[in-house]
């Protein structure tokens, strides 16, 4: 069983495989609506209503989907080079830094044209930096990246909370948050985005981040499928000692690829600070960070697929929130249990149907080759 | 008199904070020296924490409560298991899994079961441990030195506690002293030559993962029917991932996990304790720098600066056998 698996036709490996095991999640999740004593129709119903039912609704699940599209991408990035970022959720927050200094600093005096630019740095930089020293210590000297990311996001929340309570806090304010931006640091909705499918956003608030999530992903395929450094990537994920014979510098790509999904990481920050709440508060990550892993794991670590990965959960984000004020007793926790049974079956269980679908389509090829046979006889 | 005491009682706080710890890291060490990766400790104690106030409050038995804790993270470490072992998963992803699955849940029926904010209700007198209390500690309290160390260090704890402290010597003499340890080590190192001598690898390490389940539900049950008298949401709230750092810190080796679990519990109780009173010479330190201080050190052991910490050689990687 050196090849235990043998090839599927595309649409079977990245539609019908995803599909397969999403659908087991949800039936799982389903269960679990049974054992609360709810019907799980209704609570489906209820999601795809809350989800996409009316513009505003479908501003929020697109404004979610902006946050899991760069943590998505963050994570993917990561898998393609063999390297699994489970810091995600450290380096959003510390990116959040970066939105912060650049809205601090100018969103009195300029638009927010010229604040997002830097503020999209500052994420991008914080973040990356964040994500250095991991890729750094697995370069050189040998730590688990794993394990490295994992202490970093408990040692990113106890920075932030000092900065939030100490630094960063206005002067006589209790709250532990940064000053409301002026203008400035607050980004436009993209109201006439939806106008023109005659909907209205709303209170929702779905910003120029979207498009910036967009263009993030065009680029990461770009990256990944059309550059050296992508190619470079890809060769150390599938077989880090062809890399190493091909003279490709491991320490290099492990670091130069961190920092690429730690900047994307913390380029999540710009959603929920300039586009929603136009401060930083604590915890304004609220697990994107993991939601990415579940994002990218479904979306197959293509950016073709991760985008419809982020549009689900952003649908689970928002289309949750209104189950629970249907039905009170499944409450937005539902959706950590979906996240949860998603990265098991997308993820840790991606092989189980595998061989029961390879078998079928092994045994359609071989009927097709005798009906092909007689008939030629 | 007044510094000893102040140290008495930081330590015997101590104590009490590391208890979870060092069940987890125990369980830790069974799977992952059998090469199974497990960051769903977390998931697996909150897991028990739920299932053993959930049970011990329907029962009125802390028996009960404390077998539940135990069959449902076995239940959770099979889980695990299957998915890392039999379909050769990603052990970090179902890890991940897990922790997320049981966070959800554990909210979501502890709600619909008992409508208190995804609290199980206070348990009683006889629905949780009781503290275990020496003979003569009251008495021998007023020797100087010696007194307050037994009676209030020595005394006074869980059943649970000295049942942890117990593990660390049997679950050396189970790893380094018997047939079963030996091959458990073995398949975290090279599972092809346990292979090779007629030995079920997947077996061995279905056990190893077993083992783990039964020392998370020790964890998850000293949490809800120690600890504190019932199960509150999120609260393991990081010990499954400290006792995963006390694990590397320590090496992988059941004496030094002890020593890792009781320090990074005694930074622990040290933030509280410092809260608000600066030390001296140092002056004020803050909270979150005491509360990241495990993290960091974990991260400069791994980076190597601190001796070197060798992982079981294959951990993380699921065993294929060549046909």
């Amino acid at each position: 069983m050196s090849t235990p698996y043998a090839k599927l036709p595309g649409w079977v490996e990245y539609g019908l495989i995803p599909l397969i095991n999403l659908a087991v999640a949800f039936l799982v999740a389903g269960l679990v609506v049974l054992l609360v004593g709810e019907n799980p129709l209704e609570a489906a119903y209820h999601l795809i209503n809350g989800a996409f039912g009316r513009g505003e609704y479908l501003g929020f699940t697109l404004y979610y989907a902006t946050t899991f599209i760069f943590t998505g991408l963050a994570v993917a990035v990561a898998f393609h080079a063999g390297l699994f970022n489970i810091g995600g959720e450290g380096q959003a927050y510390v990116g959040g830094i970066g939105v912060a200094l650049a809205c601090l600093w100018l969103d009195q005096t300029m638009p927010w044209y010229v604040v997002f630019p830097l503020a999209i740095l500052g994420s991008a930089f914080f973040g990356a930096a964040w994500a250095f020293l991991p890729g750094w210590l697995q370069a050189k000297r040998g730590s688990h990246i794993v394990i490295t990311t994992i202490m970093f996001n408990f040692i990113a929340s106890s920075l932030m909370v000092y900065l939030l309570t100490r630094v960063l806090k206005p002067l006589g304010s209790m709250a532990p948050q940064t000053r409301t931006f002026a203008e400035g640091g607050q980004l436009p909705k993209l109201d006439w985005l939806l106008a023109i499918f005659g909907l209205d956003v709303g209170t929702a608030p779905f910003n120029v981040s979207f498009l910036l999530a967009l263009v993030a992903a065009l680029c990461v395929w770009l990256l990944i499928w059309r550059t050296k450094l992508g190619y470079e990537m890809r060769t150390m994920g599938h077989s880090p000692s062809a890399a190493r014979y091909a003279g490709m510098s491991e320490s290099r790509i492990t670091v130069i690829t961190m920092m690429i999904s730690g900047g994307l990481a913390g380029m999540m920050a710009l959603n929920p600070i300039m586009g929603e709440q136009a401060r930083m508060q604590l915890d304004f990550v609220q697990g994107a960070g993991f939601v990415g892993i579940a994002v990218a794991l479904m979306g197959r670590s293509h950016p073709a697929g991760i985008i419809p990965a982020a549009v689900l959960f952003g649908m689970l984000y928002q289309g949750g929130a209104e189950i629970s004020f249907e039905m009170p007793s499944i409450s937005r926790d539902m959706i950590v249990i979906i996240q949860g049974l998603v990265i098991l079956f997308a993820g840790a269980l991606e092989n189980m149907f595998r061989p029961a679908i390879t078998r079928l389509f092994a045994m359609q090829s071989r009927r097709a080759a005798v009906v092909a046979q007689t008939k030629g006889a | 008199m007044d510094f000893f005491h102040v140290i008495v009682v930081l330590l015997e706080s101590t104590i009490r904070v590391s208890v979870p710890l060092i069940f987890a890291a125990l369980a830790g060490l069974f799977t992952e020296r059998a090469g199974v990766f497990d960051i769903g400790l977390e998931g697996k104690m909150l897991g028990a924490a739920f299932a053993a106030g959930a049970v011990a409050a329907v029962t009125q038995s802390v028996w009960m409560g404390l077998l539940a804790a135990i069959l449902i993270s076995i239940a959770l470490s099979l889980v695990h298991g299957y998915a890392s072992i039999t379909q050769r998963g990603n052990q970090i992803v179902s890890g991940v899994a897990i922790n997320f699955i049981v966070a959800g849940s554990t909210v979501i029926l502890g709600e619909a079961w008992f409508r208190q904010g995804g609290r199980t209700p206070a348990l009683g007198e006889g629905s949780r441990f009781q503290t275990i209390t020496f003979p003569f500690a009251d008495s021998v309290r007023e020797i100087p030195i010696l007194g307050p160390i037994y009676s209030d260090l020595l005394s006074g704890h869980f059943l649970l506690t000295y049942v942890a402290f117990a593990m660390v010597p049997i679950s050396w003499w189970i790893l380094y002293r018997t047939r079963f340890g030996l091959r458990l080590r073995a398949v975290g190192e090279n599972p092809g030559a346990v292979d090779t001598a007629g030995i079920s690898v997947i077996w061995l390490r279905y056990r190893a993962v077993i083992c783990c389940g039964i020392l998370c539900g020790f964890a998850g049950a000293y949490l809800s029917l120690a600890m504190t008298a019932g199960f509150v949401k999120g609260m393991t709230a990081g010990k499954g991932y400290i006792a995963l750092a006390a694990l590397i810190f320590a090496k992988w080796r059941p004496f030094n996990i002890m020593l890792a679990c009781l320090l990074f519990g005694f930074l622990d109780a040290l933030a509280i304790r410092l809260q608000g009173n600066p030390l001296p010479l140092i002056g004020q330190v803050p909270v979150q720098l005491m509360q990241a201080l495990p993290y960091i050190l974990t991260v400069i052991l791994l980076a190597g600066f601190i001796g070197k910490a060798i992982p079981p050689k294959a951990g993380g990687v699921p065993y294929v056998k060549e046909r």
